[in-house]
């Protein structure tokens, strides 16, 4: 116990004059200590100005069903559109769509909803933790107790009976995704706000008489935010993933709008004719996105918390 | 003590309720089974007919009132597919999940052991790092894309192995099995390692973090310092103190594996539990379906409560400061 | 160690045995049936497996024509009043002999199965009174002229008397008969106890999920069975079904993936396809207004017959027919395939023609289209997401810029039921193999008293095609039934009342040395496959 601490202050000693320097330089700095994360970092944001961007830059757009044509279906990465205006350099799907354009739109969708669901998730779940370490006692009990409840049943399940109740589209499969997701953060918060509210600038608040609101939202909580990003990074990936394999289980977004996970899900009919490239292409896609984000969240975690670093 | 235990098992008893409430309601508002299971030709009159043989003509707090009646007596509801007792429908599919899950569960151990402990033995070998970066890899994977890629390369292209459906079976005392038949194992396979890709990830973290933990500790050094050699520290020293992080964490995950071999068992149609709660949901087979999750919410409210138990014995400080809030 | 030495051994000759090996059949089915109680389940599947056990008065060959079957011979009397002649000499798996008191017994059981979901009742309610006149001639009258009866005696296998315990005779009333204490339960029949036919099969044995088993009935009234034992194992999920064919662990599979077929036939293996009697539809809302799934407009577009010519003819039918099936379907012009009772030789699709269809609309007050949404289930019939999508990049080509709702096939009924769609894909396949099974169901006005347009979602309302239904229900004589009801097709078919897209074609795919005769009714039988000659 003494060795961590002697340790910690140590180590804060060192870092000092770092701090003092600007605290995003040496952010930065140590999160550019890893290569590979820079190189994750990098792929995360193309990927994202890709789907931002979509609209712009893919050579069809799929959702638009006056540019796709069934005879133009199912033909081999590298072909040409009969009118010779395109080549479909992925192929194309049963319904004629370029699958590089799918892709793009569909990482879009896998994105949006999981950026928009983890957003929503992460506002509720840190509100609800906040409330519980700042009132503590039967409050903080009971939001607990939900808490471990929800945690205890495995997020697939959750999310699969919710959707079957709720139906397809893509704003219920977000709200599924709020519900599994928001118990992490309220926990995660929980624990670090219970650490700063033993601190003395909160005591210092309380001294002052300064309402429970202004506490909560202006001092306690933004002292609670550097593990919460962490968990939100990885929470990202993790949505993106669930929504994929929701889809993939036919009950995820409609299949006119379809995300990574619903292509491959189409392509999976045609796998074992020999079309792989319906299912393929997208999964690679997926995969990549998924482990991009991934490393940037590791990455995170260390920089963000020193104690990990050893 | 048993304050808290009474408690704790009061607790307990009121999520059973709460869940049944919740899941009978939210399979209630699936939709009504009727539609899917009549056949086209049947007219109005006998459409109401077939409501009312189901019982689905009752009102909501009705039909919730017969179902906790029988619920009480052991008695889940009987499959409007299949006319049978749902449970035992379920229980009938049950051996197949398992079989997957274990042998699932010691691909997990026998790979993710080792590899763990490699990395956390040489973490900045190349070798160490090749095994963190797959363990993220194995992480990030969607489990129902690896599984149609393994079907894509040792069915479709290497024609090595089965595509899906569980193979030979060997009944035992009346319940059959796949592991028994070489058949049945190359069945299993490759559902297997896709259902314990994930959690192999996980047992490389465990393990790795539990050696480089370990090889710092007194005895690990005593025992060098003693000159036994690197093979015996490592496995017999280091491996003993790492395993038992492992298996407590993989004996909590059992739950999670099962429910997560409903993807598993529908990319590679394995005929288990997960396959037959998707199907069920799909045809609105209600019965079966709330049945299947109050099973699963009693199995997790056991393992919960057990695991609290086992703390609280262990623990003296939780006891205490339990029982006083 | 004892124990692990015979399992070893079990599962050695497991794998040894061959199931090509001759006399033995093994099927690799698409649906498993929910029992084996014959008047369980009124469901495709299960209607196919009883019959290799339970036989009707009438059967149904491949085309779904009626031919004699326990009966051997039938006329109607008059009217109400039908004779059949019961075959001499038949007798049931048990050994006890076939006479007109186990038909009696049959129609006195259907109403009391429990639980049932989809009751036989559909079948036998027609049925007014019975009587045995001797053990081998039996009289059946009905409320009106019926003469869908011998097509309803087809849908239902008779039972034994004798086997389930009743010793004198029984009273026929439609409220319950007399004579009978208790009838078997549907589990009886699953464990094999009440499973007493006089089917070319008796039951051999049934794990449900795993495996159906027959054995050949050496007492068979008729040709015997090719196959002692027939096995029919129930793989759900298509890639494997299809792997186990190729594998050689099934000789035949039902319902290969159209995807699948080239693959298939590459490997050595033979596909059979014939026409079905199920044909897919677009069916429009013809009653509320505005009408839910249209946007752009407060009319109900669909009410107007130029905008429902205009959809039809904006569709390429052939383009869904080569792209999204495969080339196993063929475009409909009516609502039952050609050759089937009921339709006419001379009914075709309506061509593609984008053109004129624009046109049309224009004419109709739409020069710009409308949006509209067509619901769609997605895993109910062939690629039907599919079609569903490529009616959408059609339409949308003539200017209604249309949506796809697809949803999973119970949602979609449910939905469907309430009339939340202005335009709806779905199928129908015809029970009874002629043509006033899709026009009563489909397009007749509601009516539950007449058991009219009970799939009419559309709620299409025509009297005039009404009364042609009513006509040909109501007449006895087959060719001038035929007529009438080929009348009241284009009748409908000229006014866009639905329109179909295209007939489903069923595969089947098996290992060389055998051979299926497809049938329309979907069905797999044992009894239809044959060593190749």
């Amino acid at each position: 116990m003494t060795d961590t601490l002697k340790a910690t202050e140590t180590r804060a000693a060192r870092l000092r004059p770092h701090w003092r320097a600007t605290p995003m330089a040496r952010f930065a700095a140590e999160f550019a200590d890893s290569p590979v994360a820079v190189a994750a970092l990098f792929v995360t944001l193309t990927l994202g100005l890709l789907a931002l961007f979509a609209n712009f830059i893919t050579p069809q757009n799929p959702y638009d069903l006056m540019q796709l044509d069934i005879m133009e279906g199912m033909q081999p990465p590298g072909s040409t559109s009969f009118d010779g205006t395109m080549t479909y350099h992925l192929g194309t799907d049963q319904q004629g769509r370029d699958m590089l354009s799918a892709i793009i739109f569909g990482l879009r969708m896998s994105l949006g909803v999981g950026a928009m669901s983890t957003v929503i998730a992460l506002s509720v779940g840190m509100s609800i933790g906040v409330l519980a370490a700042y009132f503590g006692g039967r409050v903080d009990s009971i939001i607990m107790r939900i808490v471990d409840l929800q945690l205890s049943f495995p997020a697939i399940l959750v999310a699969l009976i919710l959707l079957a109740v709720l139906g397809k589209g893509v704003d219920k499969v977000i709200f599924a995704l709020i519900i599994v997701q928001w118990a992490y953060y309220a926990r995660t918060v929980r624990g670090t706000a219970l650490v700063e509210r033993r601190k003395e600038y909160i005591e210092a608040a309380s001294c002052l008489a300064l309402s429970h609101r202004r506490i909560v939202f202006r001092h306690l909580l933004p002292n609670c935010l550097p593990p919460l990003i962490v968990v939100a990074t990885v929470q990202v990936a993790n949505a993106i993933a669930l929504e994929a394999t929701l889809s993939f289980l036919g009950v995820g977004v409609p299949i006119t709008e379809p995300s990574l996970g619903l292509l491959i899900a189409n392509g999976y009919d045609y796998m074992l004719s020999g079309r792989y490239w319906i299912a393929f292409f997208p999964g690679v896609a997926l995969l990549v996105t998924i482990v991009a984000i991934n490393l940037v969240g590791d990455q995170l975690r260390d920089v963000l918390n020193p104690r990990l670093k050893r | 003590m048993l304050v808290y235990l009474l408690r704790r098992l009061g607790q307990s008893l009121f999520v059973v309720a709460a869940m049944a409430v919740l899941v009978f309601i939210g399979v209630y508002a699936i939709g009504s089974p009727i539609d899917i299971m009549i056949s086209p030709d049947a007219d109005q009159a006998e459409m109401e007919a077939a409501i009312a043989r189901l019982g689905l003509d009752k009102p909501l707090w009705e039909q919730f009132f017969i179902f906790v009646k029988n619920a009480l007596q052991g008695d889940l509801g009987r499959s409007f597919v299949y006319s049978t007792d749902a449970l035992s429908l379920i229980l009938s599919k049950l051996p197949a999940t398992l079989e997957l899950a274990f042998l699932a569960l010691l691909f997990a151990i026998f790979i993710g052991v080792p590899l763990g402990m490699i990395a956390g033995l040489k973490p900045n070998s190349i070798a160490g790092k090749t095994i963190m970066a797959g363990s993220i890899m194995g992480f990030s994977l969607p489990n129902f894309w690896q599984g149609m890629m393994l079907i894509l390369l040792f069915a479709v292209i290497f024609k090595l192995l089965p595509s899906g459906g569980r193979g030979e079976t060997v009944e035992v005392f009346g319940i059959a099995f796949s592991f028994l038949t070489l058949d049945g194992l190359s069945h299993m396979l490759l559902p297997a390692i896709n259902l314990a890709l994930f959690k192999t990830s996980l047992v490389i973290r465990l393990a790795r973090a539990g050696t480089r933990e370990a090889s710092l500790q007194d005895y690990v050094k005593f025992a060098r310092a003693k000159g036994l050699s690197q093979r015996r520290i490592v496995l017999v020293h280091i491996a003993k103190n790492i395993m038992i992080p492992v298996v407590t964490i993989l004996g909590l995950e059992l739950g999670s594996m099962i429910a997560f071999a409903v993807v598993t068992e529908s990319v590679f149609a394995w005929p288990g539990m997960g396959k037959l709660l998707i199907d069920s949901i799909q045809l609105l087979d209600r019965p079966v379906v709330v049945a299947y999750l109050m099973l699963t919410v009693f199995m997790f409210i056991i393992i919960n409560f057990t695991v609290d138990m086992l703390y609280c014995l262990l623990d003296p400080r939780v006891r205490l400061s339990e029982v006083r809030a | 160690m004892r124990k692990s030495t015979l399992l070893c051994a079990v599962s050695l000759a497991a794998v040894l045995a061959s199931p090509a090996a001759a006399q033995e059949l093994t099927i690799g089915i698409a649906a498993e049936p929910s029992a084996l109680d014959p008047h369980y389940h009124n469901l495709g599947p299960n209607n196919a497996m009883r019959r290799h056990i339970f036989e009707s008065l009438v059967l149904t060959d491949e085309n779904q024509r009626l031919h004699p079957g326990l009966a051997s011979s039938y006329e109607p009397l008059d009217e109400t009043t039908w004779q059949f002649k019961l075959r001499e000499g038949v007798t049931f798996h048990d050994g006890s002999p076939f006479t007109a008191k186990d038909v009696i017994y049959t129609v006195c059981r259907v109403p009391t199965v429990e639980n049932s979901p989809s009751s036989f009742t559909v079948y036998t309610k027609a049925i007014a009174g019975m009587e045995a006149k001797d053990p081998h001639t039996l009289i059946i009258t009905t409320d009106g002229p019926y003469p869908l009866l011998p097509n309803e005696l087809a849908s239902w296998g008779v039972l034994s008397a004798t086997a389930n315990g009743v010793t004198g005779d029984i009273g026929f009333s439609r409220d319950g008969c007399t004579g009978i204490d208790s009838y078997p339960k549907t589990e009886a029949f699953n464990s094999g106890e009440a499973a007493i036919g006089t089917g070319m099969y008796k039951f051999g044995e049934y794990t449900r999920g795993e495996k159906i088993v027959f054995e050949r009935n050496e007492d068979y009234w008729g040709d015997k069975a090719e196959w002692a034992t027939v096995t029919f194992r129930p793989i759900t999920a298509d890639g494997p079904r299809v792997a186990a064919l190729l594998a050689g662990d099934v000789d035949m599979i039902d319902n290969p993936p159209l995807q699948d077929l080239e693959r298939i036939r590459s490997e050595g293996f033979q596909v059979s396809q014939g026409l079905s009697n199920r044909v897919i539809y677009l069916h429009m809302d013809h009653e509320q207004e505005p009408t839910p799934g249209v946007t752009g407009t407060d009319k109900n577009p669909f009410k107007d017959v130029r905008v429902r010519q205009a959809v039809s003819m904006a569709i390429n039918r052939d383009a869904i027919v080569e792209r999204i099936m495969g080339g196993v379907a063929v475009p409909a012009g009516e609502l039952l395939p050609p050759g089937m009772f009921g339709s006419s030789p001379d009914a075709k699709a309506t061509p593609y023609d984008p053109d004129a269809a624009k046109k049309l609309l224009a004419e109709a007050g739409y020069p710009d289209g409308f949006g509209l949404t067509i619901g769609s289930p997605n895993d109910r019939y062939i690629n039907d997401a599919q079609v569903t999508q490529a009616v959408a990049q059609m339409l949308t080509r003539i200017g209604i810029e249309t949506q796809v709702d697809a949803v999973t096939a119970s949602t979609f009924f449910a939905r469907r039921n309430k009339f939340e769609f202005s335009m709806y894909l779905a199928g129908w396949g015809s029970a009874t193999g002629e043509m006033s099974s899709p026009l009563r169901a489909l397009i007749a006005t509601k009516d539950k008293d007449k058991g009219y347009g009970g799939t009419n979602a559309g709620r299409y309302s025509n009297p005039d095609l009404d009364a042609l239904i009513d006509k040909a229900l109501a007449t006895v004589d087959d060719d001038k039934r035929e007529a009438i009801l080929q009348e009241a097709s284009k009748l409908a078919m000229d006014d866009f009342a639905i329109l179909p897209l295209h007939f489903e074609v069923t595969p089947w795919a098996f290992r060389k040395g055998i051979t299926y005769v497809p049938r329309a009714d979907q069905y797999t039988l044992a009894t239809g496959v044959k060593p190749a000659s």
